[in-house]
């Protein structure tokens, strides 16, 4: 299943799937990621971080210490400013490679519409076979703002040639984090 | 300057960048793919059975939706007209003191000219969809449903976001893009409100659904304190599990893909990121939905998901565009949109672009006969408001055999000063269009009707008649004797009903359906007379009246009485080709030993392929007959003859005669073949006039010296 989940996402423009057994390695390839997009306290240069499952195995403070310009209160204002912006997502679905969000929280849609790269953190266990299980498993009496998110940002408006990233991010980065929310597959 | 909007089909077809682009995107290819390990014929029935049942029940369905949205603390509000929606908006635009808007792609608002109404109180209305921005700065309206300024260069493109920018840029399409987020971003953060459309409405949850690539609805709903959506009452659907099968159809018919990039389901206000909690609007429009939905025959077209497949796969639009084909929705299904939501007056013009080819029938995911329905368009502006008389003249003549057949016999003398080889290929002063790219083929000076006498019969148990239809009769009467003589070898004793007239086809493509349900009664009574086994008929738009449409067309006119006889000859109707392939299967045509192959690509007739649903049992027969068959691009793809089309547009139909040649030659067969004399009209005419060497023949020709 996560196989065909990685060919079909990353097939669907400027998307990467990486995954990762434990918290820890993802965490630690997310303060990699950070670095390396040399995150600082400069608009164009934030990351924000949306509150989700993840977060309850990090020391918020000291990533900000160790990141200036990282935010885990994420507003209009930083997300704006946001080279990077990390968020949680429920479920993936293999036949599309796309994930369900659950948007109520505006700061979900914030961390994830705004930015240049969006940084999907998503449980391997979640992810079914396909549209239908989104259709089963999440239901808009419980949720009252979802989003279904495949791929980055892109166009074809001009002349039917693909262009990425225009009023979203230009790159999706989905991890895939077997030992979050139950057993790994 | 600014780019202009063609305004005729001369202008369109000059600037013709569409085509190219199509092209390159290989459209048919790039969605059969996404349909891959997809029942596209039982989805299809999915989406038209619950939209089917959604406009069966509209008032309880809007009651449904209004209900539970508003319980979730959505205001709903039908508007009725047009003006009724316009003036909520701007009547919540004056409460909320709204000064800027930014709005994402919805075509209900075109439809209103919302844009234009909210100007008028000095709102400002941003359109963030990067297409829909590109037509506002060119103050053009939308090409295509789905790319709407797809008719515009990277050229003309970068000109508007200098002008718009005040610095010069150029035009790589990539930095374009990134200029317009530049440029937009800002204003989602200044706008007061956000509108959207809403590709789907959930009635049992209150549910609205905007898919989309860019991004741009994400923000417009997220970001403004002020969120609405204009919602045709076409797009509702029962419940949640129905959103599915839309969802499944309308990426993968509109763009190829699986997924579009984002999917949002906003089901209740949420808070903003000030804390405050959203105001959420739903404005469901009706415009004449309720009223379609009354018509028995254009209710289907409520069915539609606004994908536009029928616009990239029409022949017709590729050349000409939405601006010329098509009002505010365009193509095919914008045709039949515009008549509803603008007047049946309005659709006049643009209706006579179709040539009936059906291809976008064969696409819809809605299941809706589009072809079909202009063609009923066509039938009410004939009714309302008459045929133009030249035309109904010939018409009426068509269907009076004895002065028909007169002239055309007089024909035959009087085209004599033009003709070389068959062909005319030249005619005086203002007929000179006619055979600008293609030659005419001309009158034979003996009718199949008086040959037919010459042919003496074997008696057989097997009797077959034979319905030659105007075509084979007088322009092609050699290829009449080739189809008796082969059925002949395969052991068929042929009958000739010498009352027999015109199938009809041309008064029904007209729009005249009286006249056509009067030819189905003439010829019925004199092809049924010997009581034969089958009805053979060599030209596929014959074809298709004798198999398909002459018992729908006596019903349409209620003339019920002969439907019993209409469909035993639909019963018994063959193509030329069809019946062949039968006989070789059951080995009483066999071809000859050692007969030389030779090469051969078959076009599929539009009434052969599409209304008869024969492509494998022309292939099957020619195959037997000694033909290696290679496919030409696009082989099922309209030749542009069309009948009445190729005089009544011609220049449409030269073009896509064209591109058809191309095809041809890129196969380097020696023979093309199909089995429509109005196809082989334009392809040999083509093919003569370009000095090709491929020649365009009959079936019946080809293979008339291959069987035993």
């Amino acid at each position: 299943m996560f196989e065909l989940f990685k060919t079909r996402a990353e097939a669907s423009g400027n998307t990467e799937v990486k995954r990762f057994s434990t918290t820890g390695e993802a965490l630690g390839f997310i303060e990699d990621f950070l670095k390396e997009e040399n995150i600082h306290d400069a608009p164009g240069s934030y990351a924000v971080w949306a509150d989700g499952p993840l977060l309850e195995q990090v020391d918020k403070q000291a990533m900000v210490q160790k990141f200036p310009g990282l935010s885990f209160e994420v507003t209009e204002e930083n997300a704006k400013g946001a080279r990077v912006g990390i968020s949680q997502l429920k479920m993936g679905i293999a036949e599309t490679g796309g994930m369900a969000q659950d948007s109520e929280d505006v700061t979900q849609r914030l961390a994830s519409a705004l930015c240049w790269i969006h940084v999907a953190i998503l449980p391997t266990t979640k992810i079914f076979p396909d549209l239908g299980d989104f259709f089963k498993r999440m239901h808009p009496r419980e949720y009252k703002f979802m989003t279904l998110i495949t791929g980055a940002s892109k166009t074809a408006d001009i002349e039917r040639v693909l262009a990425v990233g225009v009023h979203g991010p230009e790159k999706l980065m989905i991890l895939c984090v077997d030992d979050l929310e139950g057993e790994q597959q | 300057m600014k780019p202009q909007m063609p305004k005729n089909i001369n202008e369109a077809l000059q600037s013709n960048s569409l085509a190219g682009i199509l092209d390159r995107w290989d459209y048919p290819a790039t969605r059969a793919k996404a349909f891959e390990g997809i029942d596209f014929q039982a989805l299809r029935r999915k989406i038209a059975t619950v939209k089917s049942g959604v406009a069966s029940n509209f008032d309880a369905v809007v009651e449904t939706f209004t209900k539970n949205a508003q319980a979730n603390g959505i205001k709903v509000f039908r508007a009725n007209s047009p003006k009724e929606a316009k003036d909520y908006i701007a009547a919540l635009c004056k409460e909320k003191g709204v000064k800027k808007i930014v709005k994402s792609k919805s075509m209900a608002t075109e439809e209103i000219h919302l844009n234009h109404h909210l100007d008028q109180f000095g709102i400002e209305s941003n359109e963030t969809d990067l297409g829909e921005w590109i037509c506002q700065l060119a103050h053009h309206t939308p090409s295509h449903m789905v790319l709407p300024a797809i008719h515009l260069s990277k050229e003309e493109i970068s000109d508007l976001f200098s002008e718009e920018t005040k610095k010069p840029l150029d035009s790589d399409i990539q930095k374009l893009v990134k200029v317009a987020r530049e440029q937009i971003r800002e204003r989602f953060f200044e706008a007061d409100l956000g509108i959207s459309g809403g590709n789907i409405a959930i009635a049992d949850t209150g549910t609205i659904v905007i898919t989309e690539n860019e991004g741009n609805g994400r923000l417009a709903t997220t970001l403004p304190n002020v969120h609405l959506a204009l919602v045709g009452i076409e797009k509702l659907v029962p419940t949640f599990e129905d959103a599915e099968h839309v969802l499944k159809a309308l990426p993968r018919s509109a763009t190829g893909q699986l997924s579009t990039t984002y999917n949002s389901f906003i089901s209740a206000p949420t808070r903003n990121a000030d804390g405050s909690m959203k105001e959420v609007h739903v404005v469901l429009l009706d415009n004449n939905r309720t009223k379609m939905a009354a018509d028995p025959k254009f209710k289907e077209a409520l069915q539609c998901i606004r994908c536009a497949a029928c616009l990239n796969v029409c022949p017709v639009f590729r050349l000409v565009s939405g601006h010329v084909f098509g009002d505010i929705y365009t193509g095919g299904i914008g045709t039949i949109l515009t008549a509803w939501f603008t007047e049946l007056k309005s659709a006049e013009k643009i209706q006579g672009l179709c040539i009936g080819c059906g291809k976008c029938t064969e696409i819809c995911p809605g299941n809706i006969d589009i072809a079909g329905l202009i063609l009923e368009i066509r039938h009410r502006i004939a009714k309302k408001e008459g045929l133009p008389f030249v035309y109904k003249g010939a018409l009426q003549v068509i269907n009076n055999r004895k002065l028909f057949h007169s002239l055309l016999r007089a024909g035959s003398i009087a085209q004599k000063p033009f003709v070389k080889d068959g062909f005319i290929r030249h005619l005086p002063f203002f007929l000179s269009g006619f055979t600008e790219h293609r030659s005419l083929p001309t009158v034979a000076p003996v009718a199949f009707r008086d040959l037919f006498k010459t042919i003496k019969q074997p008696k057989s148990e097997t009797k077959a008649a034979f319905f030659a239809g105007c075509a084979l009769d007088f322009v092609y009467p050699e290829t009449g004797k080739n189809i008796i003589k082969v059925l002949n070898q395969g052991g068929v004793e042929v009958v000739f009903p010498e009352e027999q007239s015109c199938c009809g086809i041309p008064h029904w493509g007209s729009g005249s359906f009286d006249m056509a349900a009067q030819s189905a009664a003439h010829n019925l009574k004199t092809l049924l007379e010997d009581d034969p086994d089958y009805v053979v008929v060599g030209c596929a738009s014959c074809a298709t009246a004798l198999k398909k449409e002459w018992a729908e067309i006596l019903k349409e006119q209620g003339m019920e009485a002969l439907i019993p006889q209409a469909n035993k000859v639909a019963q018994r109707a063959y193509m030329f080709t069809e019946l062949v392939n039968k006989l070789v299967e059951e080995k009483k045509l066999t071809p000859k030993e050692g007969i030389d192959i030779h090469t051969l690509t078959y076009h599929d007739s539009c009434h052969a392929k599409r209304h008869c649903g024969l492509s494998t049992e022309p292939r099957a027969a020619l195959s037997a007959a000694g033909y290696a068959i290679t496919d030409m691009k696009e082989c099922d793809v309209c030749c542009g003859m069309g009948g009445a089309y190729t005089i009544k547009q011609s220049d449409v139909s030269m073009q896509m005669l064209k591109r058809k040649l191309e095809n041809i030659n890129n196969t380097g067969a020696e023979f093309v073949s199909a089995e429509c004399p109005g196809c082989l009209i334009q392809l040999g005419g083509g093919l003569d006039k370009a000095g090709s060497t491929i020649k365009a023949m009959h079936p019946a020709d080809l293979m008339v010296d291959k069987f035993q």
